[in-house]
């Protein structure tokens, strides 16, 4: 890999009393890269990217995430990433163009330049008439286009995307999906947990964690080929089949 | 610095859009003081009146005279009668008269008994208190009562500190908590935690828009209080202010702390709703007097803030005594405060906002 890394992961363990939800993990990110972070619920897979984004400290190992140490410059990294959580979370009683407001506003924006990205933001979506409708009226599908907007106007390094297409359609996914290539294609990494085996297949490569250890890291492509699998809703069954975490 | 100030601000604003678009909460919040100040000031009453009295009488006298004559006379009372002795028990059964007085000549001299219907007790401690009092004035020595700082005995006086020592607590402890918990179950906590605002800046701006309201319902109260109510205004009122605003932040306090302990909307109601109000409501002396409670109760109703805050309001608001008659109670609200305090601030810095985050 010739990319420059942008995530760099070692030996990372978090327990929670006698249960190890991550265990001793790592692996490296490059630049515009498109991660895709897999597991079934309960593998570890949000709690290995909440370390990464500075909210749980790390019970042992290291890990830098756009140069900053993830353990000790967790404050200097919170300016250099976005993140979207698993419920589209927005503020449901502000407006559209409020919450763009307030999140861009956390992150330091200047207010012409808000004003622009905001416009920016409406135009590519499609969504000016929506602007000053309240988020909580907005269908889900708007939502979660919004929710990745407000986590990536401030142009962060990384995006860290927690399960962000979980109870959409596979069309508004699929929507989705261009989104985030058109953040990638402008150099921005994107850092995705999925339990969609379909959407491993976008990813420029993949990560399996099987109760709470990587399993599997590499291209989808190269995967398939080594499990001599068609697809890698196959290849997760295969890899993931003696899991003992998964409900 | 000017960022952190435009973050704060646009914080604060956020909030009060929350607040302001959630207008059936809020309409609960500004209307409830109002309508308990006016229920307990006009509406429910702990004063017994037109209570209906009837008389036995075996031989009348200029005494047995006088005292019907008051009898009939007083507003407090409704004066049934004359009455033959053996009619009282039924009439009293039958619930058409709540006591009667009963005189009788013994050698020259009256001897009077009051009955009295019991099976409410507040109603017949008050009767009896009450026909005693006319009895008695015509007795050899003279009773003279005089009730000070309340000389209508005006129930409502009563129940105005109560009100606002349970209506903060309710809106800062329990809104607040409630409002930071359910940032954390739907996620949007999640988003400022890992944006780069310091944590305390996200506590602050979740703080003072509730600051502000409260001292909104403060000023409502304290009007109404003075005008509707028709407390006796004086300089006392800004010591009022003063000590509320102390209480206020405790409460703030209060929920800030709740907030770093649980991590649903159900359980900070909960435990804002029964481990705050109730006691509130039962042991802070709002309804029942401290000092009718068994000992044991009485000590419990020591470490209850509001019990001190509703005190010191009575003797500020009602006695109209200066700041220096509070001290005591100033003094260990104070002390409250500064230790829920450092608790909520330490748990704080210790857990954060992130202990809903610590499951995998």
């Amino acid at each position: 890999m010739n990319r420059e890394t942008v995530i760099s992961v070692r030996n990372l363990t978090k327990k929670f009393g006698g249960f190890t939800a991550v265990d001793n993990i790592s692996f490296d990110v490059g630049k515009g890269e498109i991660f895709g972070f897999l597991g079934a619920n309960g593998a570890g897979k949000t709690t290995a990217m909440r370390m990464l984004c500075g909210l749980s400290y790390p019970t042992s190992g290291t890990g830098t995430v756009a140069g900053f140490d993830i353990t000790r410059k967790a404050e200097e990294i919170k300016r250099h990433i976005g993140y979207m959580s698993q419920k589209f979370s927005l503020y449901d009683q502000l407006t559209v163009r409020e919450n763009l407001r307030l999140f861009s506003t956390v992150y330091g924006m200047s207010d012409a330049a808000i004003k622009s990205k905001t416009g920016e933001i409406f135009a590519q979506l499609g969504m000016e008439n929506m602007a000053d409708t309240l988020v909580r009226d907005i269908p889900v599908g708007w939502k979660q286009k919004l929710a990745f907007s407000a986590a990536t106007m401030h142009d962060p390094d990384v995006v860290f995307l927690d399960e962000p297409t979980g109870g959409v359609d596979p069309v508004t996914r699929r929507k989705f999906w261009e989104l985030i290539y058109r953040a990638s294609s402008g150099g921005m990494t994107v850092f995705v947990t999925t339990h969609y085996l379909d959407e491993a297949e976008y990813c420029n490569r993949v990560l399996i964690m099987v109760d709470g250890c990587v399993r599997a890291l590499d291209t989808p492509a190269a995967l398939k080929e080594r499990f001599g699998m068609q697809t890698m809703d196959e290849v997760f069954r295969i890899v993931a089949k003696d899991a003992g975490r998964a409900d | 610095m000017f960022r952190t100030m435009s973050i704060f601000t646009s914080l604060i604003k956020k909030e009060t859009l929350h607040l302001l678009r959630d207008w059936r909460t809020l309409t609960v919040v500004l209307i409830m003081p109002v309508v308990l100040l006016l229920l307990f000031g006009f509406a429910i009453s702990t004063e017994v009146n037109d209570i209906r009295v009837v008389a036995v009488v075996d031989r009348h006298t200029d005494v047995s005279r006088l005292i019907m004559e008051r009898l009939r006379v007083n507003s407090y009372f409704t004066f049934k009668g004359e009455v033959p002795f053996n009619e009282v028990e039924g009439m009293l059964r039958r619930g058409e008269t709540d006591a009667a007085v009963v005189l009788r000549t013994d050698g020259g001299e009256i001897r009077s008994q009051i009955i009295t219907d019991a099976s409410n007790t507040n109603m017949a401690q008050t009767s009896v208190a009450y026909i005693e009092s006319v009895i008695g004035g015509g007795g050899d020595v003279p009773v003279i009562t005089s009730t000070l700082y309340n000389p209508q005995l005006k129930s409502a006086y009563n129940f105005v500190p109560g009100i606002m020592g349970m209506i903060f607590i309710l809106i800062c402890a329990m809104m607040t908590s409630v409002s930071i918990v359910s940032e954390k179950e739907t996620g949007t906590m999640d988003l400022l935690l890992v944006s780069p605002v310091r944590p305390r800046t996200i506590i602050l701006g979740k703080l003072v828009p509730y600051f502000i309201l409260s001292c909104i319902i403060l000023s409502a109260m304290l009007l109404l209080s003075y005008t509707v109510l028709g407390l006796p205004f004086s300089a006392s009122a800004l010591n009022v202010v003063w000590i509320t605003v102390l209480y206020i932040t405790f409460a703030l306090s209060l929920g800030m702390l709740v907030s770093t302990l649980v991590s649903t909307r159900v359980t900070a109601l909960i435990v804002s709703g029964v481990l705050f109000m109730l006691p509130v409501v039962m042991l802070s002396g709002m309804i029942f007097p401290i000092e009718n409670m068994p000992l044991p109760l009485q000590w419990l109703s020591c470490v209850i803030p509001a019990r001190w805050y509703i005190a010191a309001v009575r003797t500020l608001m009602i006695q109209q005594l200066p700041a220096s008659y509070v001290l005591q109670e100033v003094a260990i609200l104070l002390c409250m405060t500064v230790g829920v305090l450092a608790l909520a601030v330490r748990n704080f810095n210790s857990k954060g906002l992130f202990n809903n985050a610590e499951h995998p």
